[in-house]
């Protein structure tokens, strides 16, 4: 009885102070481009297309119906998105492309990125400064819709809007210009390069949020706090209630 | 003339000053005692509407303390202070007075931190205590009323704590009163009616919706619900506790302690521990953060709103409708939200606030006054229903977080709609079942 | 440094409430429910005085922790810790302190029929002798009417009545589309696979009449009924951007790069996911919405800039009773 309630208000206290000190702000996970050895190859990148994406996106990357599309003319910028952040090679062409460890080395998606960049389309973009203020204004109104409005992740009806806080900022700006999978794409008269790194600078701040209030539960409001209300405190309240109610026989 | 000297007056030894100075004044003595021997039965399942109790104490406290801070205004001003990446941004002064709260008043993060976990438990801790009251059939003759005031102030706490989570006008809140709008709109004849009237206007342009928020929130609704509270407790007090069965107890008695001294000290420790748990949570457990919602404007929308915990039946109900919206005679006759947002919660209330009639129709049969506790080999019947209900209710609550499961999971949220469509009728049914017989055969295995 | 000081005396007093628990007489009454047994235990009497005493150490800590301007962290943890040593310090002291007694105490019966007669008696007395009953009982019930409407009129200033305003906006031919802070919009600006939000030139962005969700699709795959065939100039359609179901906003646009793998656009509402095909007039293809996003006819000025050409196809926001078509 009160031996369980004394345990039990330790344990909690314990437990919450853990979960608050866990919380401080994770390590980002930089992902520093890969500094290759040997300058991109055009012709290596273009012998591992074919070893590795041509089933879909065939032998001369002008796609394959029903399975990939052409490649000819979505630029570096898509390659380097697409292997980058390991959403490519899919292992079935209806699948949706995840975030994944990439599938090749730094080096190998450089020569890749060339080649696919020898056929034509946009440069992989450059991305400096940004405010986060203004990002997080243009965020709101393009963006959190889908991706929450801190980038936690969420779904549209048929597809998941992945989490942002792996995202670097040149994937970032990749996104928006390309449109992966399911999300829309932002051309450069609508959202200038400026916007743009406002853009990337919200997304990388939303990496470090500030948390005054404690352990964040995920920054994804209202479900984790009906869980920590009733999976932590109405369980402590309720061991609690067990040891105070019932007299000592 | 009496040359008489008056005697002393006679005084009892021993006696206590603080008694005598009550009783002289009040003549009190009598009742005072009657309270001090009141007897609670002994069980920690008694303990759980006291929990709610607290909490709502907690609420007041903390409460009074925000409203000395809080400005319920929607005329914008210019966002200055300690939360820099917002630093210039044009908010309202509701929005900005919340700010200011939550980073610059002292104490101000802790308390309305601990002010809104205490609103979930106070939820929490009604629902946990009309499951209780629901499976002991506590709510029989002679507490029916007692039961419709508990009912009504889990109704009016529903919506003192949307109220509450609506004023601080961030995304947050704007997306909850957009649908709050849209489910008034949607009643039939008189929605347009009653919605023009409630925001003074439409939404959200009509600046009047936020003061009157903020006095039902602060006001009609509190005082409304501490005198339900208040007769509610006198009712119990008025029958006494309901108590199990057990050596000694009888339909005519009550066997526990005593309120002076034990219980009183056992009940003011549970009131600690329940602030302790506030506390705890409001000052290491991160709520709303208003801040990383950002100011509502009603062309934003963030994916991942959800409402507190205790709408999440109303929000899956929503979510669950199918496209129905009957329109004929150049008339919406019920716009979509009208079935998940009031006819399916004016069920469900109607239902709870029936059952005692309900439950002696079918289960008790009879008129005379209960006051031993059912238990759930009892009445199979009833243990059944009762599973059943909550079952249902559980299931349209699990919609409301099927989007977030989506992301978790990886579950396709158009799959998990259209399973839990057929779900709201088959898990009842299938859990009520269970429940009724596992009530029988633990009543078989007793006989 | 001093919180953790703090923790270990909780430590130790807790070491010692479960001591003294054990150590405590054990109560080993009559058969019957009825029994008392009076005497506190030294240990548990000291644990209290000692519990009381941290409870008042943190209670003052959090004043001082507020002076040193502590986070929220370090003061909830204070005050939450003066509560749990003074929960506990009561706990022992119910248990293990004062007089330990389970007493019977009869419930007081809820009616005496004697009295209720009598009252009965009074209640009919109040009406010996009065006659035409019923037509008096009619007479205070048109009162009641009557002081209930004057009573509730004042209510009617609350609000205006919705006539027709309800689901109205400001949109009419000519009107330019603008953003947000005003700026036009150019059709350019939007390639195909790409949204925004736009608002009537000169009204109030606030309205739910204003936001319009625009988006540009591939102008073959656009498949609008015949009336409408001249309002998606170049592909771009232009609809309200608040819900039909509950008036959130409809700020999901979802448009596949490679559509023949994965599925259609659609524009989505995240509160409850109504799903709507913007290439074919906004159709609810899923979730609870129960008409389309009313439509905005779209024209490309001759400066290339977005103007409405004409009014939205229906009442914006969420249904009432007003809202008779679409």
């Amino acid at each position: 009885m009160r031996r369980a309630l004394v345990v039990l208000l330790a344990v909690g206290f314990g437990g919450l102070g853990t979960l608050a000190l866990a919380s401080a702000p994770r390590a980002a996970t930089t992902t520093t481009a890969a500094t290759a050895t040997t300058t991109p190859s055009t012709a290596r990148g273009r012998s591992m297309f074919v070893a590795s994406c041509a089933s879909c996106h065939g032998q001369d990357a002008r796609g394959v119906r029903g399975r990939g599309p052409s490649l000819v003319g979505v630029g570096a910028l898509a390659a380097d998105f697409e292997l980058r952040t390991g959403r490519m090679p899919l292992a079935a062409p209806h699948q949706e492309p995840m975030r994944h460890h990439p599938a090749f080395s730094g080096a190998r998606i450089a020569d890749l990125v060339a080649y696919i960049g020898s056929l034509g389309g946009p440069p992989v973009p450059v991305v400096s400064g940004g405010s986060v203020r203004r990002g997080h204004e243009r965020f709101a109104d393009s963006c959190a819709g889908c991706h929450q409005i801190v980038g936690r992740g969420g779904i549209a009806t048929g597809a998941v809007a992945p989490a942002l806080q792996d995202a670097t900022p040149v994937q970032v700006a990749e996104a928006v210009r390309l449109g992966p999978y399911l999300m829309p794409r932002f051309g450069p008269r609508q959202l200038t390069d400026g916007d743009v790194a406002d853009l990337a600078a919200y997304v990388t701040y939303t990496r470090h949020l500030q948390n005054p209030g404690g352990w964040a539960i995920g920054n994804l409001g209202p479900v984790p706090e009906g869980l920590v209300c009733w999976g932590i405190a109405m369980v402590l309240l309720l061991g609690a209630a067990r040891s105070l109610g019932e007299r000592a026989r | 003339m009496s040359t008489q000297v008056p005697a002393e007056r006679e005084e009892p030894v021993g006696d206590t000053p603080a008694v005598r100075f009550v009783d002289e004044r009040l003549g009190a003595a009598k009742v005072t005692r009657g309270a001090l021997r009141y007897v609670f039965p002994d069980h920690w399942f008694f303990l759980l509407g006291e929990l709610a109790l607290y909490a709502f104490v907690m609420l007041i406290v903390t409460g009074v303390f925000l409203a000395l801070f809080f400005s319920p205004s929607t005329a914008t001003t210019t966002y200055h202070g300690g939360y820099q990446p917002l630093d210039g941004v044009e908010v309202s002064h509701a929005y900005a007075s919340t700010m200011r709260l939550s980073f610059d008043v002292p104490m101000g993060l802790l308390i309305r931190q601990t002010h809104h976990w205490a609103a979930l438990l106070f939820l929490a801790g009604i629902i946990v205590h009309v499951i209780r009251v629901m499976f002991t059939a506590a709510f029989r003759k002679p507490r029916e009323l007692t039961h419709l005031l508990g009912v009504l102030l889990l109704g009016l706490g529903l919506v003192e704590g949307f109220a509450g989570y609506s004023l601080p006008d961030d995304l947050l809140s704007g997306m909850g009163l957009a649908i709050a709008y849209g489910v008034v709109l949607s009643i039939p004849l008189v929605g347009g009616q009653l919605g023009t009237l409630l925001w003074g206007g439409s939404f959200p342009t009509a600046g009047a919706f936020e003061s009157r928020l903020f006095i039902a929130h602060v006001f009609l609704l509190p005082a409304a619900m501490a005198a339900l509270i208040g007769a509610h407790l006198a009712l119990v007090a008025r029958h006494h506790h309901t108590q199990f069965r057990g050596p000694g107890r009888t339909e005519r008695n009550v066997v526990g302690t005593p309120m002076w001294p034990g219980y009183a000290l056992r009940s003011l420790a549970w009131m600690c521990a329940t602030f302790a748990v506030l506390l705890l949570l409001g000052g290491l457990v991160q709520i709303n953060p208003i801040w990383q919602w950002g100011p509502y404007e009603p062309w934003l929308g963030s994916n991942g709103a959800q409402p507190d915990w205790y709408l999440g039946w109303l929000i899956g109900a929503l979510r669950l409708m199918p496209p129905i919206e009957p329109r004929f005679w150049g008339h919406t006759w019920a716009g979509n939200p009208f079935f998940g947002g009031v006819l399916l919660p004016t069920a469900v209330f109607g239902l709870l606030a029936a059952w005692p009639w309900v439950d002696r129709r079918l289960w008790t049969r009879d008129r005379l006054d209960h006051h031993l506790l059912s238990l759930l080999r009892d009445e199979p019947g009833r243990v059944g229903a009762t599973a059943a209900f909550a079952a249902f209710v559980a299931t349209i609550f699990l919609a409301g977080s099927a989007d977030r499961l989506f992301v978790a999971a990886g579950v396709p949220y158009e799959a998990q709609v259209w399973v839990l469509r057929a779900a709201v009728f088959v898990v009842p049914a299938v859990v009520g079942g269970l429940a009724a017989r596992a009530a029988r055969r633990q009543g078989d295995v007793r006989r | 440094m001093n919180v953790l000081a703090r923790a270990l005396a909780a430590a130790v007093a807790l070491r010692a409430a479960r001591r003294g628990a054990s150590g405590g007489p054990a109560p080993d009454g009559p058969p019957g429910p009825e029994h008392r047994t009076a005497g506190a235990s030294p240990a548990a009497t000291r644990l209290v005085a000692v519990l009381l005493v941290l409870t008042g150490c943190a209670g003052a800590a959090v004043g001082v922790l507020l002076a040193l301007h502590a986070s929220t962290q370090l003061l909830g943890l204070a005050a939450a810790l003066a509560f749990v040593l003074l929960a506990v310090a009561l706990a022992v002291a119910s248990f293990r302190i004062v007089p330990q007694e389970t007493a019977v105490e009869d419930r007081p019966p809820v009616t005496d029929p004697q009295t209720r007669a009598a009252l009965t008696e009074t209640v009919r007395a109040g009406g010996d002798g009065v006659s035409r009953r019923a037509l008096l009982g009619g007479a205070a019930g048109v009162a009641g009417a009557g002081l209930a409407t004057a009573a509730a009129a004042p209510l009617a200033a609350l609000g205006p009545r919705p006539g027709g305003r309800l689901g109205e906006s400001r949109w009419t031919t000519g009107v330019p589309l603008v953003d947000e802070h005003g700026a036009p919009i150019r059709a350019d600006a939007l390639e195909v696979g790409a949204f925004l939000t736009a608002f009537p030139h000169g009204a109030d962005p606030r309205e739910l009449g204003s936001p319009v969700v625009v988006v540009r699709l591939r102008p073959e795959d656009v498949s609008l009924p015949p009336g409408r065939r001249a309002w998606a100039p170049q592909g771009l359609l232009a609809y309200s951007k608040i819900c039909t179901h509950a008036g959130c906003a409809v700020a999901l646009f979802r448009y596949p790069l490679n559509e023949e793998t994965s599925t259609s656009p659609a524009l989505v509402c995240p509160c409850h996911y109504s799903t709507f095909d913007p290439a074919r007039a906004a159709k609810v293809t899923f979730g609870p919405a129960g008409r389309p996003l009313p439509q905005l006819p779209l024209r490309i000025a001759p400066d290339g800039t977005l103007q409405a050409a004409g009014p939205l196809s229906g009442p914006v926001g969420p249904a009432w009773w007003g809202v008779g078509h679409s």
